[in-house]
């Protein structure tokens, strides 16, 4: 059997069912509590679970996220909520020293089960503090491992991997994608990191999207279907681990890669994707790699400007047919 | 003469101040047994004699990269780890060989953790700056003043929620006061009423910069005013007056009626660390805080002048700890180095590693 929710359902759901799982799991965060958070993710935990595991801080998030630590390696598995992924910056030290680092400069010794969630993401207006997405700079640090699901069964499977494991995770949804609805089975399941999907398939170029942009690269696909040019579409799902196999493996059928995200452009993961492909298959690409990312600026308030920035369906679909000599 | 933040004159008026109005007389509380006086005296020789060697290991090359010196401090760490239980905890600073040991660890993993070698506390890993017994409740060294004090506010979470009277002692310099961590976090146990007990340890100087230049208030306990906690400030360089104060905050924690700010005052008595040539103070004399204020000094006094221990005992226990510092270097110098293949070893779970590789 199956239902069709949402992403906020599924984080939601998934949230309730570890916390009734394991009596350890607990989360901190403005307006996690009576609140139920902004979005509603949280929402039914503070009644059903009390104040001690759901508790609503002040606005401390240097406090809060290392006090995640603390009680991470002293027996909980706690979960710290960022309100929006821009202030992920405030508790910084806490995440590259501290989270990052404890268990390799301790020898070892520290389980550091954590997961921080935070909402990224452009659009609607939300300006230059509200609308990024970090996932670079986390991918970047060794000790973190950095996921960023964009379906409701992702959501709530890699979830329920993050808050289960042993490891720091950097959980971050895309809060212009908490509405978008998806097959959910009624049976329990994790999935693993590390394993991306092939969500469309397709012979010529093979587009690698990073969160939101899997649907925007979908949406491009289908159109350029009616051009005759099929796009393989891969959702990484885990920027860190990342799977690298699946990537290698469309890109030795399409010998065309487009690597998609909502981040600015310089120094994205973008740019990793693409030079690992150089480095380890440049022998499969018959074209050169593009890299479709937002521009490098601050994001803008207003909406025409906002547009310009924030890379699109159709600047998937000109880059593709510009890649396939069409233009 | 180097340009020094404070001079002579002033440091000798805060001296003067300190006597009359912080530090008090040694005497061993009623409820510390002689043995446990004996104890405390033991583990304050042994972090005498380990960072006396700590320098000049550094010199030698037998230490490769930064220490800090725990010098003038023994009697704070010692002084609060008394108080405290098996499934306690503590996190550390920077300066935290200290905290190792009264915390009852090994000076043989420890000398080896500072000569980088296999068998050390983080194989290698760490080294001072980051050195951790977790296995001992003490929860590491950090290379960022002012980290710690969110990571014993999730300890001491931990023990509230998972309904332990355990507490956690969160030991802290002065330079840690301004950081804005410091406050968030102190803000934080007070409204959750934590069992932590914040313990700075105020030895006047953050690297070059005096305290009393540093904050509009140099008395860091009345802070403790403004999260409505109790704040106090005490003679650190005197055990018995810290053991005091923690046991009383550590019996306030665990009946759940939340965190204490205790300000322990003593007197950086080296450089910032190893390599420090401490050209922003005035060394030109010997350094009065030390002279007078010594807690090694004052605390063989006492054992002595209260008839403790006779003079040979208090002789006998600090060259039995002297020895052991010199065993543990022997054993570090001979220790194994960390072999290449455990570069990668302990950056994420094993789980992971086996299924993901490190890189």
């Amino acid at each position: 059997m199956s239902r069709v929710i949402t992403i906020k359902k599924a984080i939601n759901e998934a949230l309730h069912e570890e916390f009734e799982r394991d009596p350890s799991v607990i989360i901190m965060g403005c307006d996690v509590g009576i609140r139920g958070n902004p979005f509603g993710l949280t929402s039914g935990l503070f009644e059903k679970f009390g104040a001690d595991r759901v508790r609503d801080t002040p606005i401390s998030e240097a406090a809060f996220v290392g006090a995640c630590l603390g009680a991470a390696i002293t027996g909980l598995r706690p979960i710290g909520e960022i309100l929006f992924s821009d202030w992920i910056t405030i508790p910084m030290d806490q995440i590259v020293n501290q989270i990052a680092k404890i268990r390799y400069m301790f020898g070892g010794k520290t389980n550091v089960p954590l997961v921080i969630r935070a909402p990224v993401g452009a659009g609607g207006g939300q300006a230059a503090q509200h609308s990024q997405s970090f996932e670079a700079w986390f991918s970047h640090v060794p000790g973190l491992q950095v996921v960023m699901p964009i379906t409701p069964y992702d959501a709530k499977g890699l979830l329920k991997t993050a808050i289960r494991g042993n490891d720091p995770v950097l959980f971050f949804e895309h809060k212009r994608g908490y509405e978008i609805q998806g097959e959910m089975p009624d049976e329990e399941y994790t999935i693993p990191f590390g394993q991306a999907v092939v969500r469309r398939e397709g012979s010529d170029v093979t587009i690698v999207a990073i969160s939101i942009m899997v649907h925007r690269a979908l949406a491009a696909a289908e159109e350029l279907s009616t051009f005759g040019i099929e796009c393989e579409v891969i959702d990484p799902r885990t920027i860190y681990p990342f799977d690298y196999d699946t990537v290698f493996k469309s890109v030795s059928k399409t010998h065309r890669l487009i690597v998609t995200h909502e981040a600015n452009r310089r120094s994205g993961i973008g740019a990793e994707i693409v030079s690992q492909v150089v480095e380890r298959g440049f022998e499969e690409l018959d074209e050169k790699p593009v890299i479709v990312a937002g521009l490098n600026v601050p994001m803008p308030y207003n909406h025409t400007l906002e547009s310009m920035v924030i890379p699109n369906e159709e600047k998937i679909k000109q880059t593709v047919l510009q890649m396939m000599d069409k233009v | 003469m180097p340009i020094s933040t404070i001079s002579m004159d002033e440091s000798l008026a805060m001296l003067k101040q300190f006597k009359k109005e912080v530090m008090n007389e040694l005497k061993a509380p009623a409820d510390l047994s002689r043995d446990q006086v004996l104890e405390i005296y033991r583990k304050m020789a042994l972090i005498r004699e380990f960072d006396t060697n700590v320098k000049t290991l550094w010199k030698q090359n037998f230490i490769y990269g930064l220490a800090h010196s725990y010098l003038g401090a023994e009697a704070v760490a010692v002084g609060a780890c008394a108080a405290l239980k098996k499934g306690d905890y503590i996190t550390s600073t920077h300066r935290g060989h200290g905290h190792v040991i009264a915390m009852g660890g090994d000076v043989n993993k420890m000398m080896s953790e500072l000569m980088g070698k296999a068998d050390g506390y983080c194989r290698g890993k760490g080294g001072s700056m980051h050195i951790a017994s977790v296995d001992d409740g003490m929860l590491g060294a950090t290379g960022i003043v002012g980290s710690g004090m969110p990571i014993a506010v999730g300890s001491a979470l931990s023990a509230q929620v998972l309904k332990k009277d355990n507490v956690t002692i969160c030991f802290h310099g002065d330079g840690g006061t301004n950081q804005g961590v410091w406050h968030e976090s102190i803000n934080l146990a007070a409204a959750w009423k934590l069992p932590v007990i914040f313990l700075c340890e105020n030895n006047q100087w953050a690297i070059s910069l005096n305290y009393a230049k540093a904050t509009g208030n140099p008395v860091v306990a009345d802070r403790a005013v403004g999260y409505g906690i109790p704040g106090l400030t005490i003679d650190g360089f005197n055990p018995f007056a810290v053991y005091g104060a923690v046991r009383d905050a550590v019996a306030r924690a665990r009946k759940g009626d939340g965190p204490s700010l205790i300000e322990a005052r003593y007197y950086r008595y080296i450089g910032h660390f190893v390599a420090d040539d401490e050209r922003y103070r005035d060394t030109s004399t010997n350094n009065p805080w030390r002279e007078e204020m010594d807690p090694i000094k004052r605390i063989q006094e006492y054992l002595i002048s209260s008839s403790t221990a006779s003079t040979e005992e208090v002789e006998r226990i600090y060259s039995s700890a002297k020895k052991e510092v010199d065993a543990a270097i022997k054993h570090a110098k001979k220790a194994p180095e960390p072999s290449a293949d455990t570069l990668w070893d302990g950056l994420y779970s094993p789980e992971f590693m086996k299924k993901y590789g490190g890189d």
